[in-house]
């Protein structure tokens, strides 16, 4: 018997009873359809974390570093020079110098915000886009200049959209000169990433207490050394402070790779909930594939005295499981792309099932059937053709 | 080995090596603690070209000796010999390969599958004998068209009335071409005249040179056979010429179809 007249008969039988196949293919169905919609919504939910990750530089080091005094004290010059060093790691370095709660004002207004001082690279470490003017320069930075670049809040907050250029502002106490706007990033609220204000880390030194610079980061060649990054980093900062509980290493990659382990592994601990769902649909299968094989003993003891051998009636209803279980499987691919999609709206996520889950559930819905159709189909190919002729 | 039993070679048609020759043959059920004999030693051949009428009372054994020669079921004791090849000791498959080469069935239910159409059905055997879907086609749509059914091919089976069912499976049988038709009682569920056409049949695929074997009840079939076997308690207790004196009544409707055998 051709493999093309077994599916053909699978798919008429299929069609005979459609009410019946529909409750067969209920299971696989549902149990399909939840694999698809777990694995697009977390596979979206990981896509949009990543995003943000991906925002806040994966391909950074953030070094801190505490002042230990003498020459185990560490400051820019080494670090500058230990990157200089290491040029197939590292592209860029920006000291970091947060002024904590900063007093800006400016004519009658008045905020209290955080600024930065970092170098003239923050700008290509960070990727920030300059709207109006221009970043802060290497010669802004030697010369301690009081010049400041602001976000779209602090811009909007004190002189109006587009007006900020040439106007100063107080921080502190000081007066610096805005030289450059940033592009609106997000929606130009206080906290959000357009209240922000960078100044020459040189200058934010002069305005800290310590006058120690505490933080840098180092902005790798690509993100998928970062790892090997960090060990260096370490190692230099060993050699040099000695005491590992004076500096630490870090980066949003390592936060992003933890969080990245958690979702996988509640990932696979769904997909698991599903799998039971689709091996509970393949004993209804297998159910309804022994009933099939008794409601059609004689159909068998038929094919039998025409000349079938226990193969081609192994082989038909093998392939008639295998066909339930698949168009039950294609049918739960269909539902649940379109519930992940529709869900994934919903949640603001890019919940696409990936081309991979779906050849897997049906590559599973199909394998289910398939062997959950055999036992059946074994006891139908061996049956004695008398016996299966008489059966009523 | 099989192929052997499936070519026909022309010292074999001399009539020295009969087609089907039983040997003894026993069909023991075993019920409780008593032993049913529904063959007691049973012996025959038949040869090629003949038409056999094996009749008996209800129970005599006349299903059980039709299912051992159709390779349907095994005797508990004896051999049976097919173109003089022990059919007994091959296996399922290669019985299962001699009842879609050698053996054409039509049975007194029609048996045919009612979830494909007519013409489907008449391409079973040729399908599983392994012919392209071609050939499968124009093989069994040559074959409805001798049953006068090639119009039907598309029906479902259900859709044809009983007599024309039976066609059916008198097209299924002759479509892979055996070399015996084995029938059970094939005019048990017509009526008369829906039977009498049906019989027509098989005695004009005998004069073709096809060998078959039917059972009956009907006395009137039976006269019309060349050889009749009658069986009683599994045991056959009469073989030979259609016995006139029995079938008085019987010869004559033989007449009036003209049989000219
Ligand atoms: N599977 C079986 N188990 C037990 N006994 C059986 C079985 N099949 C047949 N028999 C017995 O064997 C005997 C012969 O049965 P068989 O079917 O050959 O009769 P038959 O001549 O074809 O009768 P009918 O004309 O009614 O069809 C009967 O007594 C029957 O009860
Ligand atoms: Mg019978």
């Amino acid at each position: 018997m051709t493999l093309k007249k077994s599916f053909q008969l699978a798919l008429s039988n299929l069609m005979f009873d459609k009410m019946r196949s529909l409750l067969t293919m209920l299971g696989m169905i549902i149990g399909v359809g939840a694999v698809i919609i777990l694995i697009s919504l977390m596979s979206g939910m990981m896509g949009m974390m990543n995003d943000e990750f991906a925002k806040l530089g994966t391909d950074t080091v953030t070094v801190s570093v505490q002042d230990r005094g003498g020459s185990r004290s560490i400051d820019e010059d080494d670090i500058y020079k230990f990157a200089q060093d290491n040029p197939d790691m590292f592209r860029g370095v920006s000291p970091s110098v947060t002024i904590a709660g900063a007093f800006v004002k400016s004519g009658s207004n008045d905020i209290t915000t955080n600024a930065t001082g970092v170098s003239e690279e923050y700008i290509n470490i960070k990727q920030l886009d300059v709207e109006q003017g221009r970043f802060l320069s290497y010669i802004d930075i030697e010369k301690k200049a009081k010049y400041c670049v602001i976000g779209t809040y602090i811009e909007r907050e004190f002189f109006g959209q587009g007006r900020a250029m040439g106007q100063t502002l107080r921080i502190n106490g000081k007066t610096f000169t805005v030289i450059g706007v940033l592009k609106e990033d997000d929606d130009s609220t206080s906290g959000s990433t357009d209240d922000v204000m960078y100044i020459p880390y040189t200058t934010a030194v002069t305005m800290s207490a310590s006058k120690f610079i505490s933080s840098y980061t180092l902005w790798t060649t690509s993100v998928d050394i970062v790892d090997t990054a960090i060990a260096k980093t370490k190692q230099f900062l060993e050699n040099k402070i000695g005491d590992s509980d004076y500096y630490n290493v870090s980066s949003i990659k390592q936060i992003m790779d933890m969080a990245n382990t958690m979702t996988g592994t509640m990932q696979t601990l769904l997909v698991c909930i599903a799998g039971i769902s689709l091996l509970v649909s393949g004993i209804g299968i297998m159910n309804i594939m022994l009933v099939s094989v008794t409601e059609r003993t004689r159909e068998i003891g038929i094919r039998k005295s025409l000349g079938a051998k226990a193969k081609d009636i192994k082989t038909q209803f093998v392939i008639e499981a295998g066909t339930v279980s698949g168009v039950g499987g294609l049918i739960g691919i269909a539902v649940g792309s379109v519930l992940a999609v529709t869900f994934g709206r919903l949640l603001e996520l890019n919940a696409v099932p990936s081309v991979g889950a779906i050849l897997i559930s049906f590559g599973i819905s199909v394998g289910i059937g398939v062997i959950f159709g055999y036992l059946p189909a074994k006891n139908a190919a061996n049956l004695n053709p008398i016996d299966a002729l008489r059966h009523e | 080995m099989m192929n052997n039993a499936v070519t026909l070679s022309k010292a074999e048609t001399a009539n020295n090596i009969p087609l089907i020759e039983l040997k003894d043959i026993y069909k023991i059920y075993h019920m409780g603690d008593t032993d049913v004999h529904a063959l007691d030693g049973v012996s025959m051949k038949i040869f090629k070209g003949e038409f056999v009428a094996i009749v008996g009372q209800s129970g005599s054994g006349k299903s059980t000796c039709m299912n051992i020669i159709g390779c349907l079921d095994v005797p508990s004791v004896g051999k049976y010999y097919l173109r003089g090849k022990d059919v007994s000791t091959m296996n399922d498959d290669e019985q299962a390969e001699i009842r879609n080469k050698e053996l054409g069935f039509i049975f007194q239910q029609y048996n045919l599958i009612p979830k494909i159409n007519v013409q489907q059905n008449v391409e079973l055997p040729l399908m599983y004998a392994g012919l392209s879907e071609r050939e499968q086609a124009k093989r069994a749509l040559a074959s409805l068209d001798k049953v006068g059914l090639k119009s039907k091919a598309k029906n479902m089976p259900q859709q044809l009335s009983g007599g024309q069912q039976q066609r059916v499976s008198i097209a299924r049988a002759l479509a892979g071409d055996p070399s015996i038709i084995l029938a059970d009682e094939p005019t048990g569920a017509l009526d008369s005249k829906t039977g009498k056409e049906v019989l027509q049949f098989l005695k004009q695929l005998h004069s073709e040179g096809n060998t078959i074997v039917l059972i009956t009840h009907d006395n009137t079939i039976a006269a019309q056979a060349e050889r009749v076997i009658r069986v009683q308690d599994g045991q056959i207790v009469y073989d030979g010429e259609p016995d006139i004196s029995k079938f008085a009544q019987v010869a004559h409707a033989g007449d009036e179809d003209g049989d000219g055998a």
